[in-house]
């Protein structure tokens, strides 16, 4: 029977089933930073217990490491947690990229650099944002601090098994339409909801058309339409992606996985619980107006107004929403003024994200009164941009080139979005006070943010990439 | 884990749909490397202004559902990060249960670890219940083993739960320590798993 990518990697990790249980699944890879373990690990150390299979974990830090003036940590609670971390890595056994080290960087980022995230391989981490790994055909999703433990000690997770989705992207991206806008239209057009319970295969020619780091984008912001997973079948894009890095296969092994890795494609004729269609050359860059991620529209269009919406629940979200963003039913995107820009977060700081935002500021320079920073999403991303010059190209056009981590994306560290402020992001969540107390987060891809950066409000990039073509 | 069945509370009605998580608990109270004492910052910036005065109107800032053990929301309650700081603080905070006509995955998952019950609803009888409320004190009786909701005026909500989840709740159990037993499944196969 013709078997979806998802049905293949779910049978091939079940340690045990029985009805009326969830089934007992098998972890391949677990990924672990400062915030969400330390509960685990004292959990684990209160009952005795030790970690099964350090070497199938992988740990860094972050969260909540500081983007400047390294290495001091000036939040004593932040860098209790980092140390933490460390002590917990050393007790355990678990291999770790500490401050400092080469490997360090956003966890998502990291995972595939160091080709730890294979096709086919069961992957968690207590952080929602683990669907990023889903972009080379793997089982990843984030879980709690409990599983966290669950994991540590067993290797294992109960879980039921949920019914699937496919969203089909057809068609072609137009110029200057970035794999943000992808998944940003998908939000949009069927909201935060969309994907709860399910776990979401991406396909359609305009997914097969994105480079491994755009399928990424995709995966990572399958959370914010609810699912609890999204993934894109393997091809030979994920294998020359993965070929030569630190732990991918090596020779001969390399063209067995590779081979293997293919086979879990999803077969022609499979089929989902639930399919969804939407047209590539529909999409044009967007930008949210809103407090969830789902409150996006086109860069050319408005805000939305009262009338845009049927229920008495969606018109009082939208009042709310519009009063924490200070914004006015039916005003041009292209009118709101923005005062920062954050190029970064595990959605949107690899390297092609980094050309992206440079190849639309270079030889130019950020608006007066706005602060623009680019946090590579690992040091490996860092070295290998400003070997590029790429960091020269951002400070020239009056960016801040910073030290990799999470920064603004959550604020946990000292890079936090003033009261009232308004922030072209190219993260993946604008939840109020999500980058700052009072702070107002506008999503964007990595060239919008760009571009707005140079004039100080929203641009369709468009114009920008046409100039250069 | 404590064990679950019973729980008497007037209903706090939080009348908002896709509360997130970083409403629940805000990144800055994630740097604790304890499971306790988040209640306190359980839906900080609704709760506290900037100066930290307790912002009147917000309903769990009202005293007569100061001490309710029970919450109740709107459609996709939970969304966002996998945090699991919010159920703590929404446990430390005082609440056993939470009712909305829909939760997002990971919330969900994480309550179970912690002995918060989970109930959905309809969106109509969560709007039914956020409506009396929101009217006056609406005390109810949750019922985990008969699967109920029953209000003081005698309106009986019944929900359905997944019955591995239920016996979970209802007999506290650790789970890590159940999974022990299946030691000689998880070796078995670890020994024919394919590594390349």
């Amino acid at each position: 029977m013709a078997k979806n990518i998802i049905e293949k990697i779910w049978d091939s990790h079940v340690v045990y089933q029985e009805a009326g249980k969830p089934d007992l699944l098998y972890i391949d890879l677990h990924l672990i930073h400062e915030v969400t373990s330390p509960q685990a690990f004292e959990g684990l150390r209160l009952a005795g217990r030790k970690v099964r299979r350090p070497d199938l974990c992988f740990a860094t830090m972050d969260h909540n490491v500081p983007t400047k003036n390294l290495p001091t940590i000036n939040d004593p609670i932040a860098k209790k947690q980092i140390m933490t971390l460390a002590e917990n890595a050393k007790e355990f056994g678990i291999e770790l990229a500490d401050m400092g080290h080469p490997d360090q960087g956003i966890v998502h980022v990291i995972g595939p650099e160091l080709g730890l995230t294979q096709p086919g391989k069961t992957i968690v981490c207590g952080d929602s944002h683990t669907s990023t790994h889903g972009a080379f055909g793997a089982l990843a999703f984030g879980i709690g601090t409990s599983e966290v433990e669950h994991v540590l000690s067993t290797q294992t997770l109960w879980q039921t098994k949920p019914p699937t989705m496919e969203i089909r992207v057809n068609g072609k991206l137009g110029v200057g339409v970035a794999a943000k806008d992808i998944i940003l239209a998908i939000i949009a057009k069927w909201g935060i909801g969309v994907g709860t319970g399910h776990i979401v295969e991406y396909t359609g020619e305009a997914i097969r058309n994105l480079t491994m780091e755009e399928r990424m984008t995709i995966c990572n912001m399958s959370i914010e339409a609810g699912a609890k997973a999204g993934l894109i079948s393997p091809d030979q894009t994920t294998v020359d992606f993965l070929r030569g890095r630190r732990f991918a296969p090596k020779d001969e092994n390399f063209e067995k996985a590779a081979k293997y890795w293919l086979s879990l494609a999803s077969d022609e004729g499979c089929s989902y619980d639930v399919v969804l269609e939407i047209d590539a050359d529909e999409i044009e860059p967007i930008v949210t107006w809103g407090t969830n991620p789902s409150m996006g529209t086109g860069v050319s269009k408005t805000v939305p107004t009262s009338s845009d919406f049927d229920s008495e629940s969606d018109k009082s979200a939208l009042q709310k929403a519009l009063a924490y963003m200070g914004l006015e039913e039916g005003q041009p995107i292209s009118s709101i003024e923005i005062q920062h820009v954050f190029i970064g977060s595990c959605t949107n700081s690899r390297l092609s994200d980094l050309r992206s935002a440079a190849s639309i500021v270079e030889g130019k320079k950020v608006a007066p009164g706005v602060k623009a920073f680019v946090v590579p999403g690992s040091y490996s991303t860092k070295a290998a941009a400003e070997k590029e010059g790429l960091d020269k190209i951002f400070l020239e056009a009056g960016f801040e080139w910073r030290e990799s981590g999470c920064s603004a994306c959550l604020g946990m560290n000292e890079d936090i979005i003033p009261s009232g402020e308004r922030c072209a992001s190219t993260s993946n969540r604008n939840f109020e006070g999500r980058q700052g107390a009072g702070a107002r987060t506008h999503l964007v891809s990595p060239a919008m943010a760009a571009a707005a950066a140079i004039e100080g409000h929203f641009v369709d990039v468009r114009k920008y990439v046409t100039q250069q073509v | 884990m404590e064990p679950i069945n019973i729980v008497n509370s007037v209903i706090a009605p939080l009348d908002r749909k896709n509360v997130d998580t970083d409403q629940i608990i805000s990144k800055e109270f994630l740097k604790r490397i304890e499971r306790t004492g988040f209640g306190r910052f359980l839906f900080y910036h609704w709760r506290f202004d900037e100066q930290g005065n307790e912002i009147s109107d917000f309903v769990l800032n009202k005293p007569e559902y100061k001490n309710s053990q029970i919450l109740v929301a709107q459609d996709n309650f939970g969304c966002g990060s996998s945090r699991e700081h919010a159920p703590w603080a929404i446990l430390d905070y005082g609440f056993r249960v939470v009712i909305a006509p829909s939760f997002a995955d990971i919330f969900h998952n994480n309550c179970f670890k912690n002995g918060i019950l989970p109930i959905k609803l309809t969106e109509t009888e969560c709007d039914e219940i956020l409506a009396k409320g929101l009217k006056a004190p609406y005390d109810v009786e949750v019922n985990l083993e008969a699967q109920t909701v029953t209000g003081n005026d005698g309106k009986v909500y019944s929900f359905n739960i997944d019955p591995y989840y239920k016996q979970m709740l209802l007999n506290g159990w650790d789970e890590i320590s159940l999974t022990f037993q299946y030691e000689d499944q998880i070796r078995a196969f670890e020994e024919k798993r394919v590594v390349y």
